[in-house]
């Protein structure tokens, strides 16, 4: 298997300017491989987004070496971080963070357009993509206009529309209801069946356990790092 | 290539989007570069329609007309000696006439105020010119309908008159002026012919206020005295060797006032070249003052502007993050924000020169306006460059935001 993802020993500390440094991270050494399916838990403050940020290429480390897909980025410049973030990486939020004056369709379409696709064909992707996640009637609706599922199912269309090499998801059932968390995570792991690699950011156990692999941090180190052995899947029945 | 167009095309319907967003905030942000660009504009549009009345009156003295005069027309000479200087006589210009090669024409004129009448109507106080039958040929100018007065006329004295375009407008709103007979103070004369209408900045001095009588009749009438102004009028014969007949006609004033080879000329030869030579710094400089005036508000509009995207940036942090989340590159979120910036300035630019077209029309009811058409593309491109100046700043901290923190702000 391929490497996807891998940091060697990265610290991030933020300088509190005379208070106490806080340190977010403390040598984290961890490798993701194609197709896999991690889990990243620990409690609040842990450190789960700071990294997840991190190997979205949101933030960049203190110090430590990144590799994606085998390219060191954690010397390129914005430009270069703004460009893998558009074509590699898919990121779902807690907070969904989609644009609220823009449509479905536009919110989809908006990594084509900084990808540079041309409109019909960009129209067509995201046209495409949320119908994949259900959404194939809501595409002129507004976030506003959405139910908090379907809000973040149009932030999982546009994680997915440009084929990123991993999708991250950082606490994505957070803001849902256990009902609608569930056909999330459904989606996501349908998303690992057809081939993608996927890390989550996820508070609970009985979510993580559909992982193959479940990352535990605490004060910023890695705590434990095991494999599923019995994983778990969803048995929701198909969302309409 | 393509992907800036489709960065700008972005860019444009972003901006569009959120100005319509906050429509009323929009609306009292371009305020300032309404007025600023109408200001700048009617400013521009009142200069230029004043040069170009400038210009067009000036030729109503003639490009290569001559005036011998006590007074010049401008000067930084001390007012006491000038003051002192004799008066002309209207016999000078026989002695120019026989003495002067390069003359076309020359006649003496003197002129005084009197009411004229004609029936019920009357004209309060027009500049009455006695002069002779050259004067026509030494002022250069031309009849609209009947004629001026012969050399016979002329010499005899007798109670005709040529009149202005105001004149008739006054006492013959209603008819045919040839052949009338008119009253200046009381005297009795007859209409010959009259002059079409000159307009311009110089009313006092075109044809359209007078009321042209022969010499003597007005020296018999209302006396050539000591103290009268004469004006010799002298037409060149050949433009181009204006400074000649100049020298020449200088030669023959001073040899008639018998002045000494030491001795400075006490007579001027007045010229329209003075005045627009005069005029051109005095109008560059009301130019430069207006415009640096008017420009302040632009400015002031433009900071309003700036105001208004750092306020926009402030409030769309969230946006801005996610937009660089996705992979938005720091050049399209400050382009997108130079655009929206340049986006009002247009609005604003547009309305302000619409505005002040109207005001120019409502204007030119009094003074001469004139709104070039390369007016509007400097309008336009000055909005823009507004837009672009005031739009940096705020377009520069949005672009370099970081995205995490940007994400969490709410
Ligand atoms: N911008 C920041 N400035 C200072 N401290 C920060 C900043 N971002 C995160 N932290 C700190 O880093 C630690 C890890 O935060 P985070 O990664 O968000 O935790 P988690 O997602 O596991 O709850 C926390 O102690 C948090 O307060
Ligand atoms: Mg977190």
């Amino acid at each position: 298997m391929r490497n996807v993802i891998e940091l060697r020993s990265i610290v991030k500390t933020y300088d509190m300017g005379g208070v106490e440094a806080v340190h977010a991270l403390q040598n984290v050494s961890l490798t993701i491989q194609s197709n896999e399916y991690l889990a990243i838990m620990g409690p609040s403050g842990s450190g789960k987004s700071t990294l997840m940020n991190i190997i979205g290429c949101l933030d960049t480390p203190t110090s430590g070496m990144y590799e994606f897909n085998g390219i060191n980025v954690s010397e390129m410049d914005d430009n270069e971080l703004a460009k893998i973030r558009n074509k590699e990486i898919g990121f779902v939020f807690q907070t969904f963070n989609l644009l609220a004056r823009s449509d479905a369709l536009h919110n989809v379409e908006l990594p084509l357009i900084y990808a540079g696709v041309s409109a019909t064909e960009r129209r067509r992707r995201a046209k495409q993509t949320l119908e994949h996640v259900q959404l194939g009637d809501r595409i002129h609706h507004k976030p506003n206009e959405l139910s908090g599922g379907q809000r973040q199912r149009v932030a999982v269309a546009r994680a997915l529309v440009t084929n990123p090499s991993i999708i991250l998801a950082d606490e994505p059932t957070g803001n849902l209801d256990t009902k609608t968390g569930k056909e999330i995570m459904k989606l996501i792991e349908d998303l690992h069946h057809q081939g993608n690699t996927i890390v989550l950011v996820t508070h609970e156990g009985y979510i993580a356990e559909h992982a193959h692999r479940i990352i535990h941090l605490l004060d910023g180190k890695v705590e434990s790092d095991e494999k599923v052995l019995k994983r778990k899947t969803y048995t929701v029945p198909q969302v309409s | 290539m393509l992907y800036f167009l489709t960065e700008l095309k972005e860019g444009l319907s972003i901006s569009f989007r959120s100005i319509r967003a906050n429509k009323m905030r929009s609306v009292l942000t371009t305020l300032g570069i309404i007025i600023g660009i109408w200001a700048v504009t009617v400013m521009a549009t009142a200069i230029e329609g004043v040069n170009i009345a400038f210009d067009k009156s000036a030729e109503a003295f003639g490009t290569d007309v001559l005036y011998i005069q006590k007074f010049p027309w401008v000067s930084n000479e001390d007012w006491q000696t000038i003051r002192n200087r004799p008066n002309l006589k209207t016999h000078y210009a026989d002695k120019i006439e026989r003495h002067a090669s390069l003359i076309e024409a020359v006649a003496p004129v003197v002129a005084t105020r009197r009411r004229a009448t004609y029936g019920n109507n009357a004209i309060e106080d027009p500049m009455i010119s006695g002069t002779t039958n050259a004067y026509l040929f030494a002022a250069g100018v031309t009849l609209e309908d009947g004629r001026f007065f012969t050399e016979e006329e002329s010499k005899g004295g007798r109670p005709v008159c040529a009149i202005g375009a105001t004149v008739v407008e006054n006492l013959f709103p209603r008819e045919d002026p040839i052949g009338k007979t008119i009253r200046v103070a009381g005297h009795p004369y007859t209409v010959l012919g009259f002059f079409e209408k000159q307009g311009g900045l110089f009313g006092e001095f075109t044809s359209d206020t007078r009321i042209y009588i022969p010499l003597l009749s007005f020296q018999s009438h209302f006396g050539i005295g000591k103290h009268r102004h004469v004006t010799i009028q002298v037409r060149v014969a050949d433009q181009e060797s204006m400074e000649d007949a100049k020298m020449e006609l200088e030669g023959i004033m001073r040899k008639v006032r018998r002045l000494s080879p030491g001795d400075r000329d006490n007579f001027n030869i007045n010229q329209q070249e003075l005045l627009t030579d005069t005029f051109d710094p005095i109008s560059a400089t009301i130019a430069a003052i207006g415009l640096f005036i008017t420009g302040l508000s632009l400015l002031v509009g433009g900071v309003g502007i700036m105001n208004i995207m750092f306020m926009s940036v402030t409030e769309r942090t969230k946006e801005i993050g996610i937009r660089k989340a996705i992979g938005a590159p720091k050049r399209t979120i400050l382009l997108q924000f130079l655009i929206e910036a340049a986006s009002l300035c247009v609005i604003g630019g547009v309305i302000g020169l619409f505005v002040a077209y109207v005001t120019s029309l409502i204007v030119d009811q009094f003074l001469p306006t004139s709104m070039p058409i390369v007016v509007v593309f400097i309008a336009i491109a000055i909005s823009i460059s507004v837009g672009v100046i005031a739009g940096f700043l705020p377009a520069y901290r949005a672009a370099k935001m970081d995205p995490v923190e940007a994400l969490r702000h709410e």
